[in-house]
C-alpha cells in the first residue's frame, strides 16, 4: 500500500457535523483537519471509570475514547546485564531446586547473595550450586552469575554425603566469602549442616536479617533473637531478602573438576506410598475439593482414591454432611497449600478463595462458565462434575495400565 | 519390635513451653525417647547435658523417666559450656549401635548442629528427620528407616549401623508421663573429663524475638497511573484455558495433572 495521504471529505464532513447518524464511528478515528494536520478531539480524551466517573490517563498507555482503548501493550522488558569477568571473590549457593526449578526461597537467597557480592562496589560473583535436574531456565533474572551442576544418575536420588563432600571440594577451590543455603526441609537445611560439621565452623542458622555485617538468627525455637557478626556460612530462612529483579546475570557455566564418588553409608529407597488422605489437609499436596455440584459422592470418593489425591471440600459439603469438618478448605477451615488443586462443583466464593490462596495451580469443573472459580483457574473444565471425573477416572487407569505394560516389557 | 542387643542412647534436652516459657520435656527428644523405647525397651539410655540446678528443669528431666526409663545420665555442666564436647566424651565410651536427637532444641541457639557434630566427632553417619525404624539387621550392619519429607511424603532409607538419627514431629507422639515412675527413676550424675566453654556465643546479642515484617509486594511502577492501577485493579486471572465436552477436559485435566508431576 502506498502511503499517501488522501482526503475523505466526506469522512471529514460527517466528523465535523456532530448530528450526522455516522459521526460516532467516524469521529472515534483519527481525524484529520482541512490540512491534513491530525486533530486530537477533546472530547474523547479518557474513559469512564467503573463508577461511571470519566478518567484521563495522561502516561499515553491509553488513548483513544473508551471504545477504541486499547490496554497498554506488553512490552517484553530486556533488563540490563550485570557483568562480573574477574570477580574478586565467590558467593556460593546451594540450591534446593524442588522438582528441578527455583521456588521461592531459592530466590531469596540468590537475591541476598548478590546483595553481599555487591555489597560497596565490591565485585563477587555469585555461584549457584545446582544437584539434578535442572529445569528452570530464569536463572539469569534470578541472580545467577556462575552455574555448577552436578547431573549424573547418582544425583536423582538423596545422596546428601556425596553433595556434601562436592560441596567442600567447591569451597576447596573458590574459598568463597560467604556459603549461603535454604534452611528448609528441601534439603538445604540438612546439607547446610553437613558441610558446617564437616567444615568446622559454626554456621549461622535461621538467619532472616542482614545488616552490614551483624546477621539477626531466629534462635530457641523461634523465641528469641541471636545478632552476631557475619559468618562465612549461613542458612537463610525465607524472604530474608528481596530476590533480584532489575538485573539479568550471566550464568555461565564453571568449568569444574571431576567429583570424587564417595562411598555413601546412606541408600534411597524410593519414596513409599503414602494413604493421602493421612496427609494433613494443610500439607497435601494434591488436592480434590468437592462442592455443593457433586451430586455423585461414590463417584468423587472412588476418583479421589484412583487418582491418589487428598480429599477436600467446601463449606457447603461439609455443612450438608457430605464430608467431615476437618476436610473443609477456606477461610474458617484449612488453609491449602497444594501444587494442584482441582475444585468440583465449587462456585469459588471468597470465603473458600481465601484458602487457596497459595495453591499453584487449581482446575476447576463446573457447569458454570462465569462463576469466580473459573475465573481463577488455571484451567476449567465445562460440563457435569460426575461425567467428567468418571471420563478421567477411565482415562487415568489408562494410563496406569500403559505405564504397568512399559514396566513389565 | 524390641531388640534384644541393640544400644540405642536417647539425646534429651530441656524444652520451653512458647508462651509460658517454664521449662518442659521437649517436643522433639520426648519422640526420640518414644523412639528409642519401642526399638530398645527397657534397655534405652537417656544423656542430657547441661545444668540441673533450678528445680523446675529437674522437673522438666523427670517427666522424661515417666515416660518409663530407669535412669538419666547427665553431666553436669555451667550455663555457657559447649555441651557437644562433653556428650562426643560420654558416647566415645559408651559406642552404641543408634543415637536419637530431636531435629532442633527448644532452648539456646538451637541450630540443630548437634547430631552433624557429634556424627563428625564419632565418625558415625547421620540422618535428619526420620520417623521410624523399620528394621534393623545386625549381621549386615544396616537399619532401614523412614524419612519425613515435605507434603507429608515419607523416603525409605538404608543406613549403615552405627548411625545418629534427628527425631521429625511427624513420628509417634510420645506417650504421657507418669507421676510414679517418674518420681521413682533415677538422675545418674555423671563424671566430666572436659569442660570448654562456648566462648563466641557470650559475644553475641540475645533478644527477644521480633516479629517479622510482612513482605509487601512492591510495584515497580514508572508512572503514577501504574502504580494505580496496580493498586487498585482487580488481578485478573483471565490466562485459564477452558474446555468443554467431558472427554475433551479430561484429556486436559490427565495432562495438566502429569505435566504437574503429581500422577
Ligand atoms: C463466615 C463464613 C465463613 C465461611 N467459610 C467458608 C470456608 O471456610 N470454606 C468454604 O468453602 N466456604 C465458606 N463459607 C461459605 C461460602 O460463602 C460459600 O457458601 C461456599 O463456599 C459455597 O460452596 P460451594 O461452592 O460448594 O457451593 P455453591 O456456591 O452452591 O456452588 C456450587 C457450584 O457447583 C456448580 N455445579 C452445580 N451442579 C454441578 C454439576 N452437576 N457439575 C459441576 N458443577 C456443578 C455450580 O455451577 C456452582 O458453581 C463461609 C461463609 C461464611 C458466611
Ligand atoms: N545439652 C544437651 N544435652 C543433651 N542433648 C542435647 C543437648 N543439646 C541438644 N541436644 C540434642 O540435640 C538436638 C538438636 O539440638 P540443637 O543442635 O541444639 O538444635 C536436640 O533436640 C537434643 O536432642
Amino acid at each position: 500500500m502506498s502511503d499517501i495521504f488522501r482526503r475523505d471529505p466526506r469522512a471529514e464532513w460527517i466528523a465535523r457535523n456532530r448530528l450526522h447518524p455516522m459521526h460516532k464511528p467516524v469521529a472515534e478515528g483519527p481525524v484529520r483537519g482541512p490540512s491534513g494536520l491530525l486533530r486530537k478531539n477533546p472530547h474523547a480524551v479518557g474513559f469512564i471509570g467503573p463508577n461511571g466517573i470519566k478518567r484521563i490517563d495522561r502516561s499515553g498507555a491509553s488513548t483513544g475514547g473508551s471504545a477504541t482503548r486499547q490496554s497498554a501493550k506488553q512490552t517484553e522488558v530486556i533488563l540490563p546485564l550485570h557483568k562480573v569477568d574477574e570477580p574478586d571473590f565467590y558467593i556460593v549457593v546451594a540450591l534446593d531446586l524442588v522438582s528441578g526449578r527455583l521456588n521461592g526461597h531459592d530466590k531469596d537467597v540468590l537475591g541476598l547473595a548478590q546483595k553481599l557480592a555487591n555489597i560497596d562496589e565490591a565485585k563477587g560473583a555469585v555461584v549457584a550450586v545446582a544437584f539434578g535436574e535442572l529445569k528452570e531456565e530464569n536463572l539469569d533474572v534470578a541472580g545467577v552469575d556462575r552455574l555448577i551442576h552436578f547431573y549424573t544418575d547418582a544425583y536423582q536420588e538423596y545422596n546428601p554425603e556425596q553433595r556434601c563432600a562436592d560441596l567442600q571440594v567447591i569451597v576447596k577451590e573458590l574459598q568463597p566469602r560467604h556459603i549461603l543455603l535454604p534452611d528448609s526441609i528441601n534439603g538445604g537445611g540438612d546439607l547446610g549442616r553437613r558441610l558446617a560439621a564437616k567444615l568446622g565452623q559454626r554456621p549461622a542458622c535461621g538467619v532472616w536479617k542482614v545488616n552490614g555485617d551483624q546477621v539477626v538468627c531466629r534462635a530457641s525455637a523461634g523465641k528469641n533473637d541471636i545478632t552476631r557478626t557475619l559468618p562465612t556460612l549461613m542458612l537463610v530462612l525465607e524472604e530474608c531478602s528481596e530476590p533480584v529483579s532489575e538485573t539479568r546475570h550471566q550464568s555461565l557455566i564453571m568449568p569444574l573438576n571431576e567429583s570424587q564418588e564417595i562411598n555413601s553409608t546412606i541408600e534411597d529407597q524410593g519414596n513409599i506410598s503414602v494413604d493421602p488422605n493421612a496427609i494433613p489437609l494443610a500439607e497435601a499436596g494434591f488436592i480434590l475439593s468437592g462442592g455443593n455440584g457433586i451430586t455423585d459422592w461414590a463417584n468423587f470418593h472412588s476418583t479421589a482414591k484412583s487418582l491418589r489425591a487428598t480429599e477436600g471440600a467446601s463449606r457447603v459439603a461439609v455443612d450438608d454432611g457430605n464430608m467431615p469438618r476437618e476436610r473443609q478448605v477456606g477461610a474458617t477451615g484449612t488453609w491449602v497449600t497444594a501444587q494442584v488443586y482441582i475444585a468440583v462443583g465449587i462456585s469459588g466464593a471468597v470465603q473458600h478463595m481465601q484458602g487457596i490462596g497459595k495453591c499453584d495451580k487449581v482446575i476447576a469443573i463446573n457447569t458454570d462458565e462465569s462463576c469466580d472459580m473459573v475465573k481463577r483457574a488455571d484451567l476449567s473444565a465445562i460440563g457435569d462434575s460426575s461425567e467428567i471425573l468418571a471420563e478421567l477416572v477411565s482415562l487415568v487407569e489408562q494410563n496406569n495400565n500403559e505405564k504397568g505394560a512399559d514396566h513389565d516389557q | 519390635m524390641t531388640n534384644n542387643n541393640l544400644s540405642v542412647i536417647s539425646l534429651i534436652s530441656i524444652g520451653e513451653h512458647p508462651t509460658s516459657r517454664r521449662p518442659r520435656r521437649a517436643e522433639q527428644d520426648a519422640r526420640a525417647v518414644e523412639l528409642g523405647l519401642k526399638l530398645a525397651g527397657e534397655r534405652l539410655k537417656a544423656l542430657y547435658a547441661g545444668t540441673i540446678e533450678s528445680p523446675s528443669i529437674e522437673v522438666a528431666l523427670r517427666s522424661y523417666l515417666g515416660m518409663g526409663l530407669a535412669e538419666i545420665n547427665i553431666l553436669n555442666l555451667s550455663d555457657p559450656a559447649d555441651a557437644t564436647l562433653a556428650l562426643a566424651e560420654h558416647l566415645k565410651a559408651e559406642r552404641p549401635d543408634m543415637i536419637l536427637t530431636g531435629v532442633r532444641a527448644e532452648n539456646g541457639e538451637s541450630s540443630g548442629m548437634m547430631p552433624y557434630l557429634l556424627a563428625e566427632q564419632l565418625g558415625m553417619s547421620v540422618i535428619t528427620s526420620i520417623v521410624e525404624v523399620s528394621s534393623i539387621d545386625k549381621v549386615t550392619q544396616q537399619a532401614e528407616v523412614l524419612q519425613a519429607l515435605p507434603r507429608g511424603q515419607r523416603r525409605k532409607l538404608k543406613i549403615k549401623l552405627p548411625f545418629i538419627a534427628s527425631v521429625d514431629m511427624a513420628a509417634d507422639a510420645p506417650r504421657q508421663s507418669a507421676y510414679g515412675p517418674a518420681m521413682r527413676g533415677k538422675l545418674v550424675m555423671n563424671q566430666l573429663s572436659v569442660q570448654v566453654e562456648d566462648t563466641l556465643r557470650s559475644k553475641w546479642q540475645i533478644n527477644e524475638g521480633q516479629k517479622r515484617p510482612k513482605r509487601l509486594k512492591i510495584v515497580k511502577a514508572k508512572t503514577a497511573a501504574d502504580r494505580f492501577k496496580a493498586a487498585t485493579a482487580k488481578v485478573e486471572g483471565g490466562s485459564g484455558k477452558i474446555v468443554h465436552g467431558s472427554s475433551e477436559s479430561a484429556k486436559e485435566i490427565l495432562k495438566m495433572l502429569i505435566d504437574e508431576g503429581v500422577l
